[in-house]
Order: structure tokens, then sequence, then C-alpha cells
């Protein structure tokens, strides 16, 4: 891929003319640790994006039809790691409201795959997340966040209440150790190369 | 809903009118541009057609000195992505930036990612 657009000075910093970018997503229930996660394996200290999200409602009873437009925004934490010099990883943590799902569009679109957090205490709170991605078919994983005071359940018992088959990975995690938080993303992204490997074999 | 309540409350954020900065425009000319484009400065940000733009053009321009994606430049200038895409297209169509798009993510480049993640 190359850069766009008229290009009169491409030969002054030729590293820079190569470098591109993935993204991976975190994903799961208000308060499960998904930006703990990123800021345990980000170079950066995560940072704060906002998009704006603008409402247009029609009040009935205005016969002009004038269109009341409400915006507020919505805020996205994410880090960066630096793959090599060609690649750089941003890891993207989802919205956790409910009402911010139109913003998982452009958050998918383009994403190789996705963390789902889980706490057993609330398990139900990934389940929108783990729909998702399904209906989506972006490959995912499970990972168990370990809270102090939780329960502690087997893989298998997580993944019979999760509902979710044998394919999908699922992990037990701390995520605030940075060598748990980087087993989940190998195991994530290990995980999206059998998926690619194989499809790309299917296709011969 | 019904009619006189409001949609938002304090976790969605305060109301903002931040397309100021556009001068009112709310839709980029640059479509491609997504969360993850990594944009590039072509000129040092003292360049002479900066003085006739506005000062967050000025400061893209400094921030793009190395590539930057599209929602780090949004975190650093405080600004809403779709404001901070709009900013970038006038850029791009001055010749001042140039910008690259996501990675295709084929075998090789998720091959190094996982060499990448292992070396963390």
């Amino acid at each position: 891929m190359v850069f766009v657009g008229s290009d009169p000075y491409a030969d002054r910093r030729p590293d820079d003319m190569a470098v591109s970018a993935v993204k991976l997503l975190v994903a799961g229930g208000f308060g499960v640790g998904k930006t703990t996660m990123v800021a345990s394996v980000s170079e950066i200290a995560p940072l704060r994006t906002e998009e704006l999200i603008t409402e247009l409602s029609r009040d009935v009873d205005d016969l002009a039809g004038v269109e009341h437009k409400t915006t507020t925004t919505v805020a996205l934490d994410f880090g960066r790691i630096t793959i090599d010099p060609t690649i750089v990883l941003y890891l993207f943590g989802t919205p956790g409201q409910d009402r911010f799902w139109f913003m998982w569009n452009e958050l998918a679109d383009g994403a190789l795959g996705a963390v789902v957090l889980a706490d057993t205490r609330r398990l139900d709170n990934c389940f929108p997340a783990v729909d998702f991605f399904e209906r989506r078919g972006i490959p995912f994983v499970i990972g168990v966040n370990c809270f102090e005071g939780s329960e502690l359940y087997t893989v298998e018992e997580v993944r019979d209440a999760l509902g979710i088959g044998t394919e999908v990975p699922v992990a037990l995690c701390d995520v605030r150790r940075r060598e748990s938080s980087r087993e989940l993303l190998l195991t994530l992204t290990e995980h999206v190369l059998m998926l690619a490997t194989a499809a790309a074999a299917a296709r011969g | 809903m019904s009619r006189g309540q409001v949609w938002f409350d304090d976790a969605a954020g305060p109301l903002v009118r931040p397309y100021a900065v556009t001068r009112g425009r709310t839709h980029s000319q640059q479509t491609q541009l997504e969360m993850i484009t990594l944009v590039v400065a072509l000129h040092p940000p003292d360049h002479p057609a900066l003085a006739r733009m506005n000062p967050e053009h000025a400061e893209i321009i400094t921030r793009c000195q190395r590539p930057t994606s599209v929602a780090e430049i949004s975190a650093g200038l405080r600004l809403p992505m779709s404001v901070v895409k709009i900013l970038i297209s006038d850029l791009i169509e001055r010749q001042l930036v140039i910008f690259r798009a996501a990675a295709t993510p084929d075998l090789h480049v998720l091959q190094a990612v996982i060499n990448g993640i292992r070396r963390l």
C-alpha cells in the first residue's frame, strides 16, 4: 500500500513512508478492566479520544419540521505497540455502555480481532460483545479476568455459561499484569492467524 | 423515548459545539480517513501556508512530523475524531500532509504482529 496524495517530499523520510497500522479491540462490560489491559501492554500511557454522537430528533409538534440536533461525545481509550519499523499496533477499548453500539461498527472495521474480557461475578455483561463479534465474523477470544474476591471457575464452566463452542479460546487472566495481558494477546493473534491460514488454504 | 426526556447523561459527557474550528463543516472530504490511518507531515510546522490556517492545523503538522494516527491526533488536540478528520482533509488538500491507510491484515502482517507481541 502506498501513501495517497501528491508527494513531493517522499524521499525526505523513507522510514516514515513504510509504516502502516493495525488494530485489536478489547471489549467487555463496564469496569471489567479494558483500559487496565490496554495500559499494561501499551508503550504509551493510554490516550483518550472522543467521537461525536449526533442524534437528530424531530419534534412532532414542530410544523416547520426543524430538526433539533443534539450532540454529545463518547470516549475511547487506546494504546500503542510498535511491532517493527513497518507496523504499529493500536489497542482500542470499546465503550462500556450499550447505547454506544453504533461506535462499535467503526471500531470493528478492519480490526484483526478482539479480546472479550469477562468478570465471573457479572458474566452476562460480556454477552453483547460476544454476540457482536460472532455476528460480524470477527475472531475473538475470552479472557476471564480473575478479580480478588471473585470465585474461581474453570475455563469449561465459563465456556458453558457463555454458550460458546470449543473453537473460541477461553483463558484465565489478570490484566493488571503485563505478562498476563501479553499472553492473552498472543492467544488472540495466534487464533487469528490459525483462522486466516485455514481460510487461505480453503481458497486454494 | 418520551418527549422532553433527555437521552444523554453524565456518562455521555458534556454537550459540545466542536465544529467551530471547522467553520461549521461537519463532513470530511476524505472519506478514507479512519481512526488508525497514519498521517505524516510533508513540511515543518513553520511552513508559510499554515499562517493562513487555524492554530489547530499547525498543531497537527507539529504532531505529524512522525507518522501519527487520526486517533492520536484527536487525543492530543482534545477534539473529536470527526472534527480532526476535517482539519486533516484541509491539510491533504493543500498538500501539507499525506496519509497511509491501515495495513492489509495478510498472513505476513499477522505473523509480524505475533512476533512483536512475543517481544513485549
